[in-house]
């Protein structure tokens, strides 16, 4: 099997995942960046359980998933109550704290 | 063709005196949620509250058998039966929750911090006029990740006890609807968490490429009977780095920090406690096990990485919190140091080492528990004064309050005969006996820095006159603060007078590599009519689920439960092409 050209897949989607967290300003695509560094993950989980021929990396997968999941449902929520207290979702206006 | 008919169904030893912590801690969020919303506010909140704290002392409590049983103290404990339970440590659930002097004692770390977090929540709440118990279910939820954490003994595992505990803490720092601070601190808490995590189960997926397993002992024994070269060895430690990264995140150290002070200071007070106590604990834990157990003969290879982070954060911790004007913000950068002090006994990786890590988690929680109790006393009702000025002359309007914050702040400095001083002396002492003795120069040197900034606290407190715009109310403490403020100081000076019992107990708590048990085949009860033993190779076996490689003796089984005719396996034996060698003897051969 071609292991390399999806371990490649995977780090051109996590690169891309960790671009969009620290460029990205708007909260909800700051969320879909985390979701694909996470489903880089998952591609890398799932072709080395292939290459290794073991079920653990595809187990291993299937809790990624709802981990991610509850994540987003979590980080969708807060950015929700942040949009009602000041109708932006600009991360970059998150700065009532410094010091 | 397969050994196994695919209906055959492998269950993994449970022994559930290990889980029971767990389960009370689990249980318990869940009935109060549900408890909560049958009731529908019309059931009083110190309901909830004496809830989560009997919830957590019988967290406790089973946790005993479980210390007994690890060490063997048949005799203290009734319930305890040494023809069943083997003695010492032990590992379960097919080997992924291990059950050793380490993740008992945290366990009831975890356990005794909830009960004092939860008294300064009830404190909180009853302030602040608010009837709703979510913060008390979130807390026990976050605890059980910890509990899970600090067992982990598989990857996959150490990640959903991560992941548990950090899905709950994110809502707890955005946990106050009045303050946009709270949620601000929340996003970043959420951004960075996951941002952390995405990293951690990265370098998972690596190490599990390079290893061929999650399991933390199937690590320890690869790495100790391989040598990685060209790009496994690459992989391996690409995997190792992400993974420090993502502890490095978690525990806040220089330079991935940026997020404490300001999620300290935007989170609920009352849940700092929780966030600098119990989060603290679980991730040094899972951060220990998988680096000086699981990672043990790599130990070229991370140690360096460890030393230069316990450095940045020794340094920027105390640098950083000179500057701070806020109270809570410049507890967060003294927390920062702490954990460089902790890394000490990490990097040290040895016993001597993880056991002075245990004494600074222990020491360490009952400070900031203390110190944060302090500070939600001190904000007054809306959780709103937490500036330098807010505490001057403290020590006059407030002295009872004052006097404890002193205390606390004075142990966190590393006076004698508080527990600061012993934790320290134990970090250092472990990093000497590593051969690492400039990193606890550079620790001591930090110590003296970071001693200015608790003392300019304490200066301002009883020596500064109060500004215009202080507040100079009396500060009242309620009675649950004031059992958990009186807690953690007893706790404080017992560790720094009598140190003794604790090193004692510390010394015990370390991770042991144990392996897994075998699965069982065998229904108790089922006649066995063959004894199995198997050696299977590094494809592992067809129609096993998992990977097995290495001998496996699966002991007697019952062939006919199991729907494999002993004909055939003679046949199938006979024939050869099963892939892995297998030896059975049959106590009624065949034929």
């Amino acid at each position: 099997m071609l292991l390399n050209q999806f371990l490649l897949l995977g780090a051109v989607l996590f690169c891309i995942g960790v671009y969009g967290v620290l460029v990205r300003r708007n909260g909800v695509m700051v969320l879909m960046s985390i979701e694909l560094i996470l489903n880089a993950v998952n591609i890398n989980l799932v072709a080395f359980g292939t290459h290794l021929q073991q079920a653990t990396g595809q187990a291993f997968a299937l809790f990624v998933i709802p981990i991610a999941a509850a994540e987003v449902a979590v980080g969708l929520a807060i950015v929700l109550m942040i949009y009602r207290n000041r109708r932006s979702i600009d991360v970059d206006s998150l700065d009532e704290m410094k010091g | 063709m397969e050994l196994f008919p695919s209906d055959a169904v492998f269950t993994p030893d449970v022994s559930w005196v290990a889980l029971w912590p767990m389960v009370v801690m689990a249980l318990g969020g869940l009935l109060l949620l549900t408890i909560s919303s049958l009731g529908k506010g019309r059931i009083p909140r110190p309901f909830y509250a004496l809830w989560a704290v009997l919830t957590s002392v019988g967290s406790f409590i089973t946790a005993i058998p479980l210390w007994a049983q690890v060490h063997g103290w048949e005799d203290a404990v009734l319930w305890y039966d040494p023809e069943v339970d083997p003695t010492g440590p032990f590992s379960t659930v097919g080997g992924v929750i291990a059950a050793d002097g380490f993740s008992v004692f945290l366990t009831m770390l975890i356990a005794v911090s909830m009960v004092a977090v939860v008294l300064v929540i009830e404190a909180y709440l009853d302030r602040e006029q608010d009837r709703f118990p979510e913060m008390f279910a979130l807390t026990m939820f976050a605890a059980l990740g910890g509990m899970v954490m600090v067992s982990a003994n598989d990857l996959i595992v150490l990640l959903l006890g991560l992941e548990t505990l950090s899905v709950a803490a994110y809502v707890l720092a955005a946990m106050d609807l009045r303050r946009v601070q709270s949620q601000e601190a929340g996003f970043k808490y959420f951004v960075l968490g996951a941002f952390s995590s995405a990293f951690f189960l990265y370098g998972i997926a690596f190490i599990y490429g390079a290893t061929g397993g999650t399991g933390l002992v199937h690590i320890t024994d690869f790495l100790a009977a391989n040598v990685l070269l060209g790009s496994s060895g690459l992989m391996l430690l690409l995997g190792l780095g992400l993974l420090i990264v993502g502890f490095a995140f978690k525990v806040a150290l220089v330079p991935f920090h940026s997020w404490s002070p300001d999620v300290y200071d935007g989170t609920p007070s009352p849940l700092v406690t929780f966030m600098s106590s119990v989060v603290k604990v679980a991730a040094f834990a899972g951060m220990l096990r998988v680096l000086v157990m699981a990672f043990e003969s790599a130990g070229a290879d991370w140690r360096p990485v460890i030393q230069g982070l316990a450095v940045l954060s020794l340094v920027g911790g105390a640098l950083g919190a000179i500057v701070q004007s806020n109270v809570k913000r410049l507890l967060a950068y003294s927390s920062i140091s702490h954990a460089g002090f902790i890394l000490l006994g990490v990097e040290a990786a040895s016993d001597v080492g993880t056991a002075a890590v245990v004494i600074y988690l222990t020491a360490y929680s009952a400070l900031v528990i203390g110190s944060f109790t302090v500070v939600t006393l001190v904000a007054r009702s809306g959780d709103r004064l937490h500036t330098l000025t807010d505490y001057q002359g403290l020590g006059r309007t407030s002295p009872l309050v004052a006097g404890l914050f002193t205390f606390f702040l004075l142990a966190q400095a590393g006076v004698p005969f508080t527990a600061g001083f012993y934790a320290k002396f134990s970090a250092v002492i472990a990093a000497v006996d590593a051969g690492t003795a400039w990193l606890a120069a550079v620790a001591m040197l930090s110590a003296v820095i970071a001693a200015y900034l608790y003392l300019r606290l304490v200066v301002t407190m009883w020596f500064v006159d109060p500004a215009a715009e202080t507040d100079t109310s009396h500060v009242g403490v309620p009675a649950a603060a004031g059992i958990a403020l009186a807690g953690c100081a007893a706790a404080v000076l017992w560790i720094g007078i009598f140190p003794n019992t604790l090193t004692d107990w510390a010394e015990r708590s370390v991770p042991a590599v144990v392996q897994p048990a075998p699965p069982n085949l065998v229904e108790s009860g089922d006649e066995a009519d063959a004894d199995v033993e198997f050696e299977v190779g590094p494809d592992g076996m067809p129609g096993m689920p998992g990977p097995m490689p290495g001998e496996m003796d699966f002991g007697e089984l019952d062939l006919e439960s199991l729907g494999i005719d002993p004909a055939e396996l003679e046949a199938m034996l006979e024939g050869g092409d099963l892939g892995f060698d297998v030896d059975v003897e049959f106590e009624d051969p065949p034929g």
